[in-house]
């Protein structure tokens, strides 16, 4: 696969390559979102997250795909992302 | 013999060649007689000329770009002058070797062919390839999974609209269009104060959808816009709905294709879109003004997408708006107006010059508000129906000026606060004064439109006008 290369149309005053987003500097009274991929056993292990960012405080908000097969629909992420500050997305099998 | 044993020559060929399979022979001799000091360049297929050893690949064509390569055969004699000869032609080759009986079975003459670095697009890929060092921004490597349209909205170049991808090759493409070096500073580029290059500009450019012939305008709008007259910086950080509005006049506007005509203020023609976003394009990604950023307007407006068009000329005796600002005619130039949107003339029954003025009068009344007068310059746009309202009886531009002005001439008492009950409108010291609608020179009328339709419209302009904002300004391209 041959890689795209473009010229930078910028002053180039920030760096080349995508940022993350600025990480949250405190937990307390942040919402959180805990997003179950629906995979077994995924909500014993996110009551125990929920139940340590809680005691950071935090609100914690939880959501759940329909199925860990798919990206999460268009939905789901508009709602997280508009309801929460930041989101932990549950990979544990 | 060769003229000096010292020589060395160097042949480019590609076997598809006609001409180059015709003298197939010479290049034989040559390599007889050269030995080692023929180098034979083959642009297409290596198993043309197999028995001389000195044989290039120049299947990648970096030999033939660099050497100017544009017909093959052309033989280079590598002296003081580095003199070359290009096709057939018996005479010049025996004299150019000094080998009298070189192709002496050959025909007189037969033309060469095109080489492979003249095929269409390929001197901009050559460039692109072998001259990379001519462009000097920062190369942006997209991962494999990168949607390259989608990359550019990512990366926040994008007024919201997709843009085409600043690819090197397309960069060397749109550069090919202006004879300024890539390197050339154009000036400083609001609000981040930032040297803007010609080769950014040509980004820019790329990504707005311009054609590389529309490279010289585009370079020729950014330096009016630089113009410290023009007042960019603060244009851009207005809550106001102003941005800047283009208006090109002369030979080159047409030359490019540029729109004055039906829908000259609409959409539909590459040249009027594309020249107004790449403006649009470099303020935002170089100078990096962006809506909420320092671009805080409270509504904003549809011409900051883009808003440029050209003047209908077709009326020789009727100056255009360049020649308003001293150039003549046949200058090629640009002019910027902060502007808001657009603002119908809808006067389909005055056929009196009269009538007409006192019509786009009290339409004209309503630029920022009725009851705010001397705040704001405005561009008339009148259409050819109205044009030859005025030209039939004998009315020239300056009349028109003239009659909308003393149409306008209004009593400080009807436009002072709290007048008609509105709060809005001028300080209580001017309810004395006689005042006019427009400063000097802060009326402008061009022409444009289709040749159907008495619709003539206003381009309201920005509230901080004159020396203390944004006045119009031109730039020869």
């Amino acid at each position: 696969m041959s890689t795209i290369m473009m010229l930078d149309p910028t002053s180039e005053h920030r760096p080349a390559k995508r940022q993350l987003l600025p990480r949250l500097t405190t937990l307390s009274e942040m919402t959180i979102g805990l997003l179950d991929i629906s995979k077994p056993r995924g909500k014993e292990f996110l009551d125990e997250v929920q139940t340590e960012l809680e005691a950071l405080g935090a609100t914690v908000l939880r959501y759940a795909k329909p199925t860990f097969a798919r990206v999460a629909p268009k939905e789901l992420y508009q709602r997280i992302s508009s309801e929460c500050d930041a989101v932990i997305e549950g990979l544990a099998d | 013999m060769p003229s000096s044993t010292a020589t060395s020559y160097s042949l480019f060929v590609k076997k598809s060649c006609p001409t180059c399979e015709l003298i197939e022979p010479v290049a034989k001799l040559l390599y007889e007689l050269l030995g080692s000091r023929l180098t034979v360049y083959i642009q297409d297929d290596m198993s043309f000329l197999e028995e001389i050893n000195q044989r290039i690949d120049d299947g990648e064509l970096e030999q033939s770009y660099r050497q100017n390569i544009e017909i093959v055969p052309t033989l280079i004699r590598h002296d003081e002058d580095e003199q070359r000869i290009v096709g057939w032609e018996k005479q010049q080759w025996q004299e150019f070797t000094g080998i009298p009986e070189l192709g002496a079975g050959l025909i007189d003459f037969k033309p060469g062919c095109g080489s492979l670095t003249e095929d269409p697009g390929m001197a901009e890929k050559l460039a692109a390839k072998f001259d990379s060092q001519k462009l000097k921004a920062r190369r942006i490597e997209l991962a494999d999974a990168e949607d390259d349209t989608e990359a550019c909205f990512d990366r926040g170049w994008s007024d919201g609209l997709p843009v085409v991808p600043p690819t090197p090759v397309r960069v060397m493409r749109m550069l090919a269009g202006t004879e300024l070096e890539a390197d050339e500073l154009i000036g400083i580029v609001p609000p981040d104060n930032i040297p803007c290059s010609v080769e950014k500009v040509a980004i820019n450019a790329v990504m707005a959808g311009c054609k590389p012939e529309y490279l010289p305008t585009v370079i020729a709008v950014v330096r009016a816009a630089l113009q410290d007259r023009f007042c960019m910086h603060g244009l851009l950080c207005t809550t106001y709905f102003s941005s800047p509005v283009v208006i090109v006049n002369g030979p080159e506007s047409r030359h490019i294709g540029m729109n004055s005509g039906g829908n000259a203020l609409g959409q539909g023609n590459r040249a009027n879109a594309t020249i107004g976003r790449a403006l649009q394009l470099l303020i935002r990604n170089v100078g990096g003004g962006k809506p909420g950023g320092i671009d805080r307007a409270t509504l904003g407006t549809p011409g900051k997408y883009t808003f440029c068009f050209a003047e209908d000329e077709s009326d020789d005796a009727w100056p255009n708006l360049a020649m308003d600002q001293g150039y003549q005619r046949e200058e090629s130039v640009v002019s910027l107006f902060a502007g808001d949107g657009v603002q119908p003339i809808l006067d389909q029954l005055s056929r009196t010059p009269q009538s007409l003025a006192k019509s786009m009068a009290a339409s004209l009344r309503s630029v920022v508000h009725v009851k705010k007068f001397a705040l704001a310059d405005a561009v008339l746009v009148v259409c050819p129906e109205h044009r030859r309202v005025l030209r039939t009886n004998g009315w020239n531009k300056q009349d028109l000026l003239q009659a909308i002005h003393d149409e306008l001439v209004t009593p400080g008492t009807e436009l002072v606060s709290g007048t008609g009950g509105i709060a809005e409108g001028m300080p209580q010291r001017l309810k004395d004064k006689l005042l006019s609608k427009f400063r000097d020179d802060g009326l402008h009328i061009v022409t444009a439109g289709g040749t159907a339709g008495m619709f003539s419209a206003i381009i309201s302009g920005w509230v901080a006008s004159g020396e203390r904002g944004s006045q119009l300004v031109s730039q020869r391209i």
